[in-house]
């Protein structure tokens, strides 16, 4: 049976819509992260690995970004795209499986500074990778300062298993929608879900308002 | 239920419970007195066709784990979502290629709910569970499996122990490498469907290997767990 948003329950009391007690639990996050925490996240130092299948191993000089849909397709090799201008952003980082680190360090050539080149006018995109992973975002959520594809964390190359050698870099949605391995994006006029968002999880993913899943 | 000195399987009880597939997880939320929550997902260890359990490994670090390994006792309550996920999920009629699981420590937990889905609906698809613990008394299920793996019906299990091995130990030692991947598992032009779960160094590892005996890269769902 495929996951039905419709069943959104309480393990005891379905009837009640806030928390149950758990009896004896006391926890320990309270209070110290200074708004910066979304609901249902904890902070941690670790840099966890989600991803469905292996690890792509894309040598750099096979490499290129492609922006699909404007009036003509624009494709950078890795060279070219790495004589982009860069910036360095700090951000917070939120994965749907409850986990958040603050603070992370990234280099990357921001979405905007790559669109500057396509002449189009599409509502929406979708990243697609190495490996056949695809995720789907507002053309909206990819501009105006607010996404970028990463090629450096944390001042080094980006690792494979963190998606190098570049990732998108969305970080004001739940992390699934920062593709690992990106290798370009498709823009159109109509929305289409992704891999996740085809197997249970939100369209969108705002971590502010708790979109993990379907009916979110 | 005590799986091992740190790992404990719950059994729950769910007023309409939707069921599940066999690999999908849960959300569980617990509430301290003064509100405050936390949230952690869990793997169901169940077969769909049993009640919702979950087993839980106590991380010594943790803030969910250390109460539902511990703390909880039968008539407790908290709440759960789910269940979730539609991809690292098998289901007993799906086409009927081999199956090939590969688990690392309780990472052994989506693909056990696979293999009990398997034994209660009959399956007889070719399966192989390659599972790697540290220990002999951390081995999850230990004595379930050896009954699985006595059934007849196509099951093959291997075992192995990366840290310490009980004197008259017939299985493997050491980590899962491509040579172990190479013996035990389907050749790749059977073309079987991989599961791999554990925890991320063991993931890559074991799928990389496959990938380089030739398994294509689609044909492989994996699910990791902690930091790197």
């Amino acid at each position: 049976m495929p996951f039905d948003p419709a069943f959104r329950f309480n393990a005891a009391c379905k009837t009640h819509t806030v928390g149950i007690i758990s009896r004896g639990f006391r926890g320990r996050g309270r209070g110290d992260d200074s708004g910066r925490l979304p609901p249902g996240q904890y902070a941690t130092d670790d840099f966890p690995v989600l991803s469905a299948g292996p690890t792509p191993h894309t040598p750099l000089d096979e490499w290129t970004f492609t922006i699909e849909g404007g009036a003509e397709p624009v494709r950078w090799t890795w060279d070219e795209f790495r004589t982009l201008p860069t910036e360095t952003v700090t951000k917070d980082i939120h994965c749907v499986t409850k986990w958040s680190k603050f603070d992370t360090d990234w280099e990357g050539v921001s979405v905007d500074a790559l669109l500057e080149s396509v002449d189009h006018d599409r509502a929406y995109a979708v990243a697609f990778c190495d490996g056949g992973y695809t995720t789907n975002l507002p053309v909206e959520d990819l501009t105006g300062g607010k996404a970028w594809v990463a090629f450096a964390y944390d001042g080094e190359p980006l690792e494979p298993e963190h998606g190098g050698p570049a990732r998108l870099l969305v970080p004001h949605l739940y992390f699934w929608k920062s593709a690992k391995w990106v290798r370009g994006l498709s823009l159109r006029d109509e929305d289409e879900p992704g891999f996740w968002e085809t197997n249970g999880y939100h369209n969108y993913g705002d971590p502010w308002r708790e979109q993990r899943y379907w009916g979110d | 239920m005590t799986e091992t000195p740190r790992v404990r399987t719950l059994i729950l009880d769910v007023d309409g419970w939707p069921g599940h597939r066999a690999g999908q997880h849960v959300d569980v939320r617990l509430t301290a007195e003064d509100g405050y929550q936390a949230e952690r997902s869990y793997s169901l260890a169940s077969a769909p066709e049993d009640p919702p359990a979950l087993t839980v490994e106590r991380l010594d670090d943790g803030e969910v784990s250390p109460y539902l390994v511990d703390e909880v006792v039968p008539g407790d309550r908290f709440e759960l979502r789910g269940p979730v996920g539609g991809y690292f999920v098998w289901d007993a009629d799906a086409l009927p290629e081999p199956l090939l699981l590969v688990a690392g420590g309780s990472g052994v937990v989506p693909l056990m709910a696979m293999l009990r889905h398997r034994a209660a609906a009959g399956s007889t698809v070719p399966a192989k569970l390659l599972y790697s613990s540290r220990t002999y008394e951390e081995v999850i299920y230990r004595e379930e499996l050896e009954r699985l793996d006595g059934r007849g019906d196509g099951l093959e299990i291997v075992h192995t122990l990366t840290r310490a091995q009980p004197l008259g130990w017939t299985g493997h030692a050491g980590r899962v490498d491509v040579d172990l991947l190479r013996e035990v598992s389907f050749p790749a032009r059977r073309n079987p469907r991989v599961f791999v779960c554990g925890p991320t160094s063991f993931v890559e590892a074991v799928a990389e290997g496959l990938v380089s005996l030739g398994h294509r890269p689609g044909r492989i769902r994996t699910e990791r767990f902690g930091g790197t």
